[in-house]
C-alpha cells in the first residue's frame, strides 16, 4: 500500500500569530514553524499502515523553501521520501488553489491511500481533504478516528457531532485523520540521522504545468480586506474563595440573568 | 431581488438552530431559500420552521442516496442547484461536514469559500476570526458564487414571515459520489442536555475534575442552569467525558451566551474553542492560570467546594 501523507508547515499555534500588514497573508517570517499538529497524527497512521501493510510513505508539502525544516522533522519520525511543492508563484494561495496544485501534484505519484490531518491550525478551513477527493474523484474518507486496511477494503470510524459514522470504500481514497485516531511517535536519534539523506523531490507550478497567473495571491478566489487583533478583553473581576465562593458565583450568574 | 441558498441543517427534517442563523445571515444579501437534503419526508417537517425564518422556497431532495454516502451527494445536488439558479450567494454550516460540502462545491463551481464566517454585510464581506480567535478579520470572494461556512451562534436568528414554497428537485448521484458508503450511524447519548454547539449556556470541566466519576459535579450544575456540558482535552483524553464533548482547537466551537470552566487552565487550543463566548465564568485553584486573562467572573478556589454550593445555590433560587 503506497501512502502519500499531506504536511503543511504552520506558525505554532501556542505563539504569537500575525497577518502581514501588506498583503494580509500568513505572517511565517517571525513566527516559530512548526508541522501542523494534526499532520503529525497523519504521518503516524501511514507509518502504522506501511508497517502492517507494506508499502512506501511519501510526505508532500506545499510551502516555501522554509518548509523543507518540516519535511526534514516529518521524515524523521520514518516516512522513506518526500516531495516538496516549491514556487514562489504560489504565495498567499488560497484553499482552492492549494487544492489544485495539491491534486495535480498527487496526480504525478503512484499512491493507493492519501492521509491528511482534518484541519491546520493556521488556516482552519478544513475543507482541504475534501476538495481533493472531489479533485482527484476518489473515495473521501475524512474526520477519522479510527482506520481499519484489509486488502483494498478501508474503513474509517468517522467523527460526528453526536457519534460517529461507519464508512466504508476501496481505495484509492483521501482519509483525513483527528488526533483521536493514534499518538504520535518521537523521531528516534537514528530516525533524524537518516532523515538527512532521504531524497527530497522538488516540483514548480511549471512542473506541475500551471501557470503562476493560475496561482498565488494574484488568483487567490478570496481575499482579506481587513484585519485587526481582538480587542483586549475588558479585565474582569477575580476573587479568592473564602468559603462563599458558590454563592458569589451564583449571585453574579444571577445579575446576569442565567440563573 | 437575489436568490440566496442555505443548506439546511437538520435531523430527518427537525431544523437545526444554526439554520435560523443562516436565513437571517441570507437575508442581508437577498432572498433567502432552503434547500433541505435527506430522508423522505424531510423537507415536509422542516417547512414551519423553515417559513418562520424567511425562507421564501424550499428546495427539497429527498433520497436515501443523500445520507448514504459521505459528502459527495450533498455537493452534487447543491452545484446542480447553483448552475440552473446563478444564486447570489450559498450559506452552510461551518460544522466539520458543512465545510467539507462548501469545499466540494467551491471545486465543483470554482467559487470562492469563507470558512468560521461570524457575520455577513449587505455588500457581500463576511467577518471572521482565525487564530484560535485571536484576529478579527473582513474577508470577501472574488470569484464566482461566494460560499459561506456561517459558524452557529455567531449570528442571532431574526425571525421574518416567508412563503416556503415547495419545488421538489431530482437527486441523482453520480457513481464517483457514492465511493464512500456510511454503513452506520453511531449516536453517542447526551441524554436531555442542550447540543453543545447550540446551547446558550455551556459548563466544562478540565483535568481539575479528576476522575469520571467526578465529572457529576460539573453535569450537576450545567442542569441547573439548563446548560450543554463540555470538557477539555485533558479531560477527554484522560476518560473523563466522552470526545464529543470536548471544546477547542480539535474539538467543538462553542460561542454561548455563558461558559464556565471548572479545573481547566485556558490552554490556547482550548480557547480557540470557547474564546467568543458572551460571558466567561472560571473556577480555577491556580490564581496564575491563563483562563482568568478571559474571565468576566474568576473565583480562585477548589472547584469541588465552589461548584456544589454553586449548584446549591442556584437550585435554591429557582425553588
Ligand atoms: C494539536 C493540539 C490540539 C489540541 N486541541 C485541544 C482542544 O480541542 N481542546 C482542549 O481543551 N485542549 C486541546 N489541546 C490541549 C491543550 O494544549 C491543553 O493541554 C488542554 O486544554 C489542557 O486541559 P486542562 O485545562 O483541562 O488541563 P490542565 O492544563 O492540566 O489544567 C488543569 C487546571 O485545573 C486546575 N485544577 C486542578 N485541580 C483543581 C481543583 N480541585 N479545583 C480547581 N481547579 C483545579 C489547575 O490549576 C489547572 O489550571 C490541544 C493540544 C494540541 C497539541
Amino acid at each position: 500500500m503506497n501512502i502519500v501523507v499531506l504536511v503543511k508547515q504552520v506558525p505554532d499555534s501556542s505563539s504569537e500569530r500575525t497577518l502581514h500588514e501588506s498583503d494580509k497573508t500568513v505572517d511565517r517570517d517571525s513566527a516559530s514553524l512548526v508541522i501542523n499538529e494534526m499532520d503529525e497524527y497523519a504521518i503516524e497512521e501511514a507509518l502504522k499502515v506501511k508497517e502492517a501493510h507494506g508499502g512506501e510513505v511519501t510526505v508532500l508539502t506545499m510551502g516555501p523553501d522554509k518548509a523543507t525544516e518540516s519535511i526534514r522533522k516529518a521524515l524523521s519520525m520514518g516516512p522513506d521520501k518526500a516531495v516538496h511543492v516549491n514556487d514562489p508563484a504560489l504565495h498567499g494561495s488560497c484553499a482552492l488553489v492549494t487544492s489544485k496544485v495539491l491534486a495535480k501534484a498527487l496526480s504525478t505519484l503512484e499512491w493507493d491511500l492519501v492521509i491528511a490531518g482534518a484541519e491546520s491550525t493556521d488556516g482552519q478551513v478544513s475543507a482541504l481533504p475534501a476538495m481533493l477527493a472531489e479533485r482527484l474523484g476518489v473515495a473521501q474518507l475524512t474526520g477519522a478516528r479510527k482506520l481499519t486496511v484489509e486488502g483494498s477494503a478501508l474503513t474509517v470510524e468517522r467523527q460526528t457531532d453526536d457519534g460517529y459514522q461507519v464508512v466504508q470504500a476501496a481505495t484509492p481514497a483521501i482519509v483525513s485523520v483527528w488526533d483521536t485516531i493514534n499518538e504520535p511517535r518521537y523521531p528516534s536519534f537514528k530516525g533524524i540521522m537518516q532523515a538527512k539523506s532521504k531524497p527530497v523531490t522538488t516540483l514548480t507550478l511549471a512542473d506541475l504545468g500551471i501557470s503562476p497567473d493560475e496561482a498565488g495571491l494574484g488568483a487567490a478566489t478570496s481575499e482579506v480586506v481587513e484585519a485587526a487583533p481582538r480587542p483586549p478583553k475588558q479585565a474582569g473581576v477575580k476573587i479568592p474563595d473564602e468559603g462563599d465562593g458558590g454563592v458569589k458565583l451564583a449571585e453574579f450568574l444571577a445579575a446576569g440573568k442565567f440563573v | 431581488m437575489a436568490e440566496v441558498l442555505v443548506l439546511v441543517e437538520h435531523d430527518n427534517g427537525v431544523v437545526k438552530k444554526v439554520t435560523g442563523e443562516l436565513l437571517t445571515a441570507a437575508r442581508a444579501l437577498g432572498e433567502p431559500s432552503a434547500v433541505v437534503l435527506g430522508a423522505a419526508g424531510s423537507a415536509a417537517t422542516a417547512s414551519a420552521r423553515l417559513a418562520e425564518f424567511g425562507a421564501e422556497k424550499i428546495y427539497a431532495g429527498e433520497s436515501a442516496d443523500i445520507d448514504g454516502y459521505v459528502v459527495a451527494p450533498k455537493a452534487e445536488v447543491l452545484a446542480r442547484l447553483v448552475r440552473d439558479l446563478a444564486p447570489a450567494a450559498v450559506l452552510v454550516a461551518a460544522t466539520s461536514e458543512g465545510k467539507e460540502v462548501a469545499g466540494r462545491l467551491a471545486v465543483k463551481t470554482e467559487s470562492g469559500l469563507l470558512t468560521d464566517v461570524t457575520s455577513i454585510d449587505a455588500d457581500g464581506t463576511a467577518g471572521q476570526t482565525i487564530f484560535a480567535g485571536g484576529m478579527l478579520v473582513k474577508s470577501r470572494v472574488r470569484t464566482g458564487t461566494p460560499i459561506y461556512a456561517v459558524r452557529p451562534n455567531a449570528i442571532t436568528a431574526v425571525p421574518a414571515t416567508g412563503a416556503a414554497s415547495r419545488q421538489d428537485i431530482e437527486v441523482s448521484v453520480s457513481d464517483s459520489a457514492r465511493a464512500a458508503t456510511v454503513t452506520e450511524r453511531v449516536v453517542e447519548a447526551r441524554g436531555s442536555r442542550p447540543e453543545l454547539a447550540e446551547a446558550s449556556i455551556v459548563v466544562s470541566g478540565g483535568r481539575g475534575v479528576g476522575s469520571a466519576d467526578n465529572f457529576k459535579i460539573i453535569e450537576s450544575l450545567a442542569d441547573s442552569l439548563g446548560a450543554a456540558v463540555g470538557a477539555s482535552r485533558a479531560a477527554t483524553d484522560s476518560g473523563f467525558y466522552p470526545h464529543q464533548f470536548q471544546v477547542g482547537q480539535t474539538g467543538k466551537t462553542v460561542s454561548p451566551q455563558l461558559y464556565v470552566a471548572c479545573g481547566i487552565s485556558g490552554a490556547i487550543q482550548h480557547r480557540a474553542g470557547m474564546q467568543t463566548s458572551k460571558t466567561i465564568v472560571a473556577v480555577n485553584k491556580d490564581p496564575e492560570a491563563p483562563i482568568f486573562e478571559l474571565a468576566d467572573f474568576g473565583i480562585v478556589g477548589d472547584l469541588f467546594a465552589v461548584v456544589p454550593q454553586a449548584t446549591d445555590e442556584i437550585n435554591r433560587r429557582k425553588a
